[in-house]
């Protein structure tokens, strides 16, 4: 090989070093190992959650963040990740490194379990079933009420656009699945048959079928499609303040009790030496300051001490209603359950 | 033949692309196609023909094509335009034919929703004449016709470029007028460029994903695409339905491609 | 006066056409370009270079930039031995070989990142390999790298092999009867005649790594200020009713594409052609 002193030369040597520093930094992705690692004086978690969580954990991180650093004088840097909870919850079957998860239902953090990265009992790990806050479903309707929708029954009505989002990837959409369900068998006294065409019914006036909550949002609010959508109360108020003046919450006169449960993901904290700090950051959720900034983001705060600004409602929970969400999960939501079937689309 | 292998550097570059080539596509492709046919024919069939796969199937191929259409309209006279004509600002223009295929996706899809939305630019007024643009199919064909565009033009242009105007003189010195110049001459000379950038615009557009998912509403049966639909079967985890809608595009998007080489010939042998 | 010029249109088709076309293209190409850089500014200023200066903004742009950093020089040197390979010589399945460089041209870009999943997610084919090795791909950068070298795989390839192949062979057979050696005739002979369609191959490959979504955002897993590139980025802060802000993030891309095209008017200008298709 001969080589010249020409610009030639140079632009051959600069592609060559640009191929190796390509190379050296493609190899060098491979081998960065984990997002969240633990070390002296720095320390990255990845909460992976729900939708309409987004906002509240902004504030809770910042505020363990300082929390944490005064008690260890580490720096902690917590990453978030949000999507419908049911996809959420494959992702990190799927590898998505989560130090923790705090989704939407328990039946999620259920099927991680089941892959082996989270012990079978995650729920008595902390106190109330591991949810450190509840919220319900609500209806959210244009201004004014055009469609006069005041409760469950009016939601069949020839006409009505109902949004929710797809119960397949969506967590909040499996609460609204159950709690129109619920409402049916009290209305209905328990006769299946009325129950499953009041579903049926309510399926069909539904156009959009969105994989999470925050996409049903847009399309209710920002696309305007739609005469009611079923939310997450602390969804609806975010779009009351996102969208001032455009619509209203009607309360139903029975919803369901939502505990969204968090967990520590203990197979990936134990890989990155994050189990103390994945712990505190859980255990954070449950006092008074988090308590207040559940309150202020719209759910209701499990300490007794910290005054919910939300109405008091009466609702049904999973538990006593539909033998728990292994059973709801399995009757209603897998493959061939109820909601396959009446849904009648694959 | 052999005449050309005294150039060296046949086994390097042969055994790069090949190794490269492989890891890269094929054995991924392969991936796909194999999990797919874990599925048997009947679960295919089933797959394939229900309702909701049908609907976004209609809507994909359907508005692909009235896009792929219009762009080779517009493309015509844009390119006829560019190429025939000097007027200031031309070479701007010219340069700004290729924006579709440079600007991100993405970037696409938010921008046409904020000027087609209810309450956009343009969605205002054709929603007040009635006619709902972004989150409608309608918004999937305005996405699609954006997208499509510019692959139309550079067909077209170095095919105008190299037309010479001895048949249009002779034609007329025959009598003809420009009109029928253009219908009977010029337009029949350009009938392969016009097919292979249709193509090549539907071929583009079948694909296309992040233009569409933010203009479209992605409402199942309605305005849902394929590729959507293959996103929500995998976040479902339904990754072998995911695998097959998939591999059905893939086949038809080889099939088109095959198509396009063979109208390429055409038009290179067409061109001599 | 009318019929002067005999292949030319009269004065009126003449303006009229021309005035359809820039009515055409000004609804179609600029009214979007004006209404990215509208909407970013929409809140002022000083929202638009917060939304900016943002940390999960900061790191979507390295994010981006790496990726495209990876992929664009493993394409380039792709399409340099390829293009070789099918113009300098003629060998069986040379045809074929083409039309595999063509394939992911026509391959959805969400394919494109379904195809890695099955692959390498905890439950593909490699899933047990790569968890016993401690190696993440999927939601990690090396899945975003890897889908975005997909999707940029055929550009310089397509932009070199027609060049090369009207130039044929003549000058680098003339070479090697002089005795040099292959790199020498590449470095030499081949480069220079080729380098501003190289560079406008590179050009387009990396706008298109730089800007890609579909694919990237099926393998991503969506960590905010972790694996988010610009494009996902854009449409996180797009879901979170901060359109000012995913509009701010936009037009980074969008200038990128407007330097993109201006670039291109440079090399075509130097290399004294038209423009040629994609």
């Amino acid at each position: 090989m001969k080589y010249h002193t020409t610009t030639k030369s140079t632009l051959r040597y600069l592609s060559i070093a640009g191929i190796a520093v390509s190379l050296w930094l493609g190899l060098s992705a491979c081998k960065s190992k984990s997002t969240s690692t633990g070390s002296a004086n720095g320390v990255t978690l990845l909460n992976v959650s729900y939708d309409p969580t987004r906002e509240f954990y902004v504030d809770v991180n910042a505020a363990f963040a300082k929390q944490w650093k005064e008690k260890s004088g580490q720096d902690i840097e917590i990453k978030q990740s949000h999507g419908g909870s049911g996809k959420q919850a494959r992702s990190v079957i799927d590898g998505l490194e989560a130090d923790v998860v705090t989704l939407a239902l328990a039946g999620d953090i259920d099927s991680v379990a089941k892959s082996g990265l989270i012990p079978a009992d995650w729920a008595t790990k902390l106190p109330q079933n591991s949810s450190p806050y509840t919220s319900t479903i609500v209806f959210v309707v244009r201004k004014g009420n055009p469609k006069a929708v005041k409760d469950w029954g009016d939601l069949v009505n020839e006409g009505v656009q109902v949004i929710t989002p797809n119960p397949k990837t969506s967590g909040g959409a499996r609460w609204n699945y159950l709690a129109a369900w619920a409402w049916a068998e009290k209305q209905f006294a328990g006769d299946q048959a009325k129950v499953k065409e009041y579903i049926g019914k309510l399926l069909k006036n539904v156009p959009v079928l969105d994989s999470g909550a925050r996409a049903a949002t847009t399309t209710f609010a920002q696309r305007e499609i739609g005469d009611v959508f079923l939310s997450w109360e602390n969804e609806a108020y975010l779009i009351e303040k996102e969208f001032p003046g455009k619509t209203e919450i009607v309360y139903p006169s029975l919803s369901i009790l939502a505990e969204p449960p968090v967990a520590v993901v203990e197979a990936n904290t134990a890989k990155h030496g994050t189990q103390e700090v994945a712990k505190a950051y859980l255990e954070f959720l449950y006092t008074e300051e988090a308590q207040k900034l559940a309150d202020k983001h719209f759910y209701r705060p499990r300490n007794a001490a910290v005054a919910s600004k939300l109405p008091a409602i009466e609702p049904v929970t999973v538990d006593q209603h539909f033998g728990g969400w292994p059973t709801a999960q399995k009757t209603h939501f897998d493959d061939g359950g109820s909601f396959d079937q009446l849904y009648g689309v694959k | 033949m052999s005449k050309r292998r005294v150039i060296p550097g046949f086994g390097l570059s042969l055994g790069f692309s090949l190794v490269y080539l492989s890891l890269i596509i094929l054995i991924p492709l392969s991936a796909l196609f194999l999990k797919a046919a874990g599925l048997g024919w009947r679960e295919w069939w089933n797959l394939l023909t229900s309702e909701r796969v049908f609907a976004a199937a209609k809507l994909t191929f359907g508005a692909s094509a009235c896009a792929a259409a219009t762009s080779t309209v517009l493309g015509l006279l844009v390119t006829w335009v560019l190429v025939r004509y000097r007027f200031t600002g031309r070479r701007l223009l010219d340069a700004m034919i290729d924006l579709p295929f440079a600007l991100p996706t993405a970037v696409a899809g938010i921008t046409l929703t904020a000027i087609y939305a209810p309450n956009g630019w343009l969605g205002e007024p054709l929603a007040k004449m009635g006619i709902k643009a972004a989150y409608n199919s309608i918004g999937v064909y305005i996405a699609l016709t954006f997208i499509g565009f510019p692959f139309v033009v550079r067909t077209l242009q170095p095919v105008l470029e190299d037309f010479t105007k001895d048949t249009e003189e002779a034609a007329a010195t025959l009598g003809a007028g420009r009109w029928v110049t253009f219908w009977r001459v010029i337009f029949p000379m350009m009938v392969p460029a016009l097919i292979t950038g249709f193509t090549l615009a539907f071929a583009r557009a079948i694909g296309e994903y992040g233009s569409v998912i933010f203009i479209s509403g992605n409402l199942p049966m309605k305005t849902e695409i394929l590729p959507l639909l293959i996103v929500s079967q995998l976040e479902q985890y339904n990754v072998p339905a995911a695998a097959v809608i998939a591999s059905a595009m893939l086949i038809v998007s080889f099939t088109l491609l095959f198509l396009i080489n063979l109208l390429q010939r055409w038009l290179d042998w067409h061109k001599k | 006066m009318a019929y002067q010029d005999v292949t030319n249109e009269s004065k009126p088709v003449r303006y009229l056409l021309i005035a359809a076309t820039f009515g055409v293209l000004a609804l179609f190409l600029f009214l979007p370009l004006a209404a990215v850089f509208i909407e970013a500014l929409r809140k002022g200023w000083e929202i638009f270079f917060a939304s900016l200066r943002d940390e999960a903004a900061l790191s979507a742009v390295k994010l981006t930039l790496l990726a495209a950093a990876v992929s664009v020089p493993l394409n380039t040197l792709f399409g340099v031995a390829a293009a070789w390979l099918v113009t300098k010589f003629r060998f069986k399945g040379r045809a074929f070989l083409m039309s595999l460089i063509d394939l992911p041209f026509a391959v959805s870009p969400v394919i494109a990142g379904l195809v890695w999943v099955l692959l390498f997610s905890s439950h593909g084919w490699f899933g047990d390999f790569l968890q016993r090795h401690d190696i993440k791909i999927i939601f990690a950068l090396p899945g975003i790298i890897i889908a975005t070298v997909f999707i940029t795989f055929p550009f310089v390839a397509r932009e070199l092999i027609p060049l090369m192949e009207s130039q044929g062979a003549d000058q680098e057979e003339a070479a090697v009867t002089l005795g040099a050696s292959g790199w020498s005739i590449f470095w030499r002979v081949t480069l220079p005649n080729i380098k501003w369609g190289l560079l406008y191959g590179v050009l387009l490959c990396n706008a298109r790594a730089m800007g890609e979504f579909g694919a990237v955002s099926v393998v991503s897993g969506h960590i905010r200020g972790e694996t988010n590139t610009l494009p996902l980025h854009i449409e996180v802060l797009y879901n979170e009713y901060q359109f000012s802000a995913a509009f701010a993030c936009a037009t980074l891309l969008a200038l990128l594409a407007i330097l993109t095209l201006g670039i291109k008017s440079l090399i075509e200008h130097f290399s004294g052609q038209s423009s040629h298709g994609h």
